[in-house]
């Protein structure tokens, strides 16, 4: 018969428009909430989904994972009475793996010996030609530089990222990455502790000698 | 690769040397430079080599040509690669020629029209000469452009440095616009002595002569009809991207078809040249960005052949599921696409997007991000796949991929207007689709099962069951179905390939942001899913590569689409169009 195949296909589109509803009935059923839950996000992105799929952004946010990168930004470390500890020491790797070379650092030098201090002078990111691709944040040997969640940055200027502004919390890191911020944490403290065990070995082989 | 396939295929390689050697003794002669591999090749002798190797050799497919700038040695080498259709390595030969312009080298056009386009770009962006070619116009940049960007000397107006890192960023990096580097703030150079009132364009006019060259229409027809030109685009060609094509149209018939490209032309290679090795990967994303991983796939197993260093176990399978991720997704967007060509708005097209969407989140739980991905590197990957990424990859290949499949083919393959629309309606037959050298489902769709997962395995490729999807009668309908069948297959080697996973380091190699590549030449090649994706990297044993060439599948496969086309309807051309899978990204480059 022709025009068969125009039902049968027709046949999946219903299909869909039913689901829909039924899936809204089933949850408003359970008692739960599709819309504006993450609970009812995490399922519209799971295998399981059905019927009406679509997040509706703003009101909805898909949940970013871990992993999720976005802009870079640089950590520091709260010290005592909230100064801020810049973990960053201006080695310039990222500055030398950025494949479009937005980020500009200006050393610190010691003004009594003119020899570099291991801390940033400036740190500029052009944002605007930042691709977004994490080299700098995987080959910094000093965990300070670190990829963003933060996705909602457009402005109508130009966006020239400096030191105060690219300045964000450990505790930020460690909200938006926690799984990397603690395998991290437990690298640097068996480091430390390595040190310490090296630096007490010679200190207690001294007095035997 | 194990041990003995590799012995076999040296062996081959040297029994091809010397028949070749001893059939033409005084113009070809092998390339001995160390790194180096295949033939020299005279220019006077090169059509007639040519034909003999297609002929007498059977490498009847020409997969790549390109240019290379030796400045120092002051000469300019062309550099072409082909491969038979029936599986195994590819044969490289060269012509070298002085440094001196005019540098001139015959046209491979009549051996190979699928040297068509490839020698325009040569000719585009090194300055070389194809004599014989019959249409040689520039064709990435644009009309009126001045000097060859890809020579060695070349410099643009934003120039700052030879190669990166660039060393006004550190450590006393001022951060300055780069258009306040130029006095006319913008990235152009203006001859010597312009003049703008009397400036004109060159070849505009070229372009419409080549169109009438290359009509079909007969002046002693019947009825007298007028031909008209029609400009499809920059745009239009239903937005696969800024495409313009020049068409010349006898009453509805195309009579003669031209592609105009470049909107999108950023010169990838030159950028290559002046990054890094480790700096060009997030760049071969942006090629075809439907398909980064394929990309990155590409990429790092060309590299990782010049360093000769192996692929930790682990990331070789989460290589090939993450390439086989993006096959699916992009068969997928082809079909929604196709339909969407076809006046059927929106409804197919999203319900393919629903499938990519979830293999997208996928990729972003992987990799960090939705496209972009960014994910391999020299040795392996980037990281691990997390444990519920893993879960969601199984939850999609197990329980919700192979059903959707089965849907979309319920909801569209029997349809009367589509099967009206695609069925006998021609797109190439297996003579044209080698003769311009076109790869990917087009070419198995009209009945070639050439598939480099299987004629010339990389990675773990050989460990899998698969079929290589192949159609007999390369209408648009078999082009159509062969992308369900590639889905399948597709999903066959992630069910196999998920099994056989093992556990392990998922590099090889310490992370380090400065590798050391050996001088020398590769040749990597992979099947991305709109056919094959080469890339052709020359070394110095500097941080940068000395040439960087990219041989896009889109690019080269568009080389038919004016034979394809010609004495069809004009209303078929957007779905022909469409047949090819072009990205503009990978197109323009």
């Amino acid at each position: 018969m022709y025009g068969k195949g125009i039902l049968k296909g027709l046949g999946v589109t219903l299909n869909r428009f039913m689901e829909t509803y039924l899936d809204d009935i089933s949850w408003w059923v359970r008692g739960k909430k599709r819309y504006n839950s993450a609970e009812g996000i995490a399922h519209r992105s799971s295998k399981n989904t059905r019927g009406i799929f679509t997040v509706q952004y703003p009101e909805e946010q898909l949940l970013t994972p871990e992993e999720f990168r976005f802009v870079p930004f640089l950590v520091y470390d709260e010290g005592a009475e909230g100064k801020q500890e810049v973990r960053c020491t201006s080695c310039g790797i990222c500055a030398k793996v950025c494949p479009p070379q937005c980020i500009w650092i200006v050393r610190t030098n010691d003004p009594n010996t003119g020899k570099p201090v291991p801390q940033p002078a400036q740190f500029y990111i052009d944002m605007d030609i930042c691709m977004n691709c994490g080299f700098c944040a995987e080959y910094c040997p000093f965990d300070a530089i670190k990829m963003d969640h933060d996705f909602d940055i457009a402005s109508v200027s130009r966006n020239v990222y400096d030191l105060e502004k690219l300045l964000k919390p450990a505790t930020y890191y460690a909200k938006i990455r926690p799984q990397n911020y603690n395998r991290e944490e437990e690298a640097r403290k068996a480091k430390e502790a390595a040190k310490a065990a090296r630096a007490a070995a010679p200190a207690a082989a001294a007095p035997s000698a | 690769m194990t041990a003995p396939a590799s012995t076999s295929t040296l062996d081959a390689s040297a029994q091809l040397s010397a028949s070749l050697v001893a059939r033409f003794p005084d113009s070809v002669t092998a390339d001995t430079r160390p790194g180096f591999s295949g033939f020299i090749i005279k220019k006077e002798n090169l059509v007639e080599v040519a034909t003999a190797l297609r002929d007498e050799f059977g490498y009847d497919l020409l997969s790549s040509v390109t240019g290379v700038d030796y400045l120092a040695e002051n000469k300019m080498e062309v550099v072409y690669h082909a491969f038979k259709t029936t599986g195994g390595p590819n044969l490289v030969f060269k012509v070298q020629v002085d440094r001196v312009d005019p540098i001139e080298v015959p046209s491979l056009y009549e051996v190979w029209t699928g040297a068509d386009f490839q020698e325009r770009e040569a000719w585009d962006l090194m300055g070389i000469r194809f004599t014989g070619h019959p249409d040689l116009r520039r064709i990435l940049m644009w009309e009126g452009f001045e000097g060859h960007p890809l020579r060695r000397d070349y410099k643009e107006a934003f120039f700052e440095e030879e190669a990166k890192p660039f060393k006004s960023r550190w450590p006393e990096g001022n951060h300055k616009y780069a258009e306040f580097r130029t006095p006319h703030r913008d990235n152009l150079i203006f001859p010597e002595g312009f003049d703008p009132d009397n400036y004109k364009p060159e070849n505009e006019d070229e372009l419409y002569f080549s169109l009438e060259r290359s009509s079909t229409k007969r002046e002693e027809d019947a009825l007298k009809t007028d031909h008209i030109v029609v400009n499809m685009g920059p745009h239009h060609p239903s937005t696969h991207g800024v495409l313009r094509v020049v068409v010349e149209l006898d009453g509805e018939t195309i009579t003669s078809l031209k592609p105009v490209m470049g909107y999108l032309h950023r010169n990838h290679d030159k950028i290559g040249e002046r990054s890094t090795f480790l700096q060009i990967l997030p760049y071969t994303d942006r090629l075809d960005y439907f398909n980064s991983m394929a990309n990155n796939f590409g990429y790092v197993t060309t590299v990782e052949k010049l360093m000769k260093i192996p692929v930790a176990e682990r990331a070789e399978y989460i290589r090939v599921i993450m390439a086989e991720l993006s096959r699916i997704q992009n068969h997928l967007i082809f079909i929604g696409m196709l339909i969407n060509d076809l006046g059927s708005m929106y409804t197919p097209s999203l319900y393919a997007f629903e499938e990519r969407e979830l293999i997208l989140d996928i990729f972003e739980a992987v990799s960090g991000a939705r496209m972009m991905c960014n994910y391999f590197r020299f040795g392996g990957v980037v990281r691990d796949v997390p444990d519920d990424a893993m879960q969601k990859i199984k939850d999609l290949v197990h329980d919700r991929l192979p059903g959707k499949t089965d849907e979309m083919e319920r909801f569209l393959n029997e349809n009367e207007i589509l099967l009206a629309r695609l069925k006998g309606v021609r797109v190439l037959n297996a003579e044209d689709a080698i003769r311009h050298s076109v790869t990917g489902p087009c070419l198995r769709a009209a009945g070639v099962p050439y598939d480099l997962r299987r004629a010339d395995p990389y990675s773990v490729y050989d460990r899998f069951d698969f079929d290589v999807a192949v159609r007999y009668n390369g209408d648009m309908y078999d082009n159509y179905l062969i992308r369900f069948d590639e889905i399948r297959q597709s999903l066959r080697i992630l069910e196999q390939a998920l099994k056989q996973i093992p556990q392990g380091s998922i590099n090889s190699q310490k992370p380090q942001y400065q590798v050391r590549v050996p001088a020398g030449e590769a040749y990597g090649r992979v099947e991305s899913p709109k056919g094959e994706l080469g890339f052709y990297v020359v070394s110095n044993g500097k941080p940068n590569p000395y040439r960087y060439h990219v041989r896009a599948p889109s690019f080269v496969n568009l080389t038919a689409v004016e034979s394809m086309c010609k004495g069809t309807k004009i209303a078929d051309f957007v779905a022909l169009l469409a047949m090819l899978d072009i990205v503009m990204g990978e197109v323009d480059r």
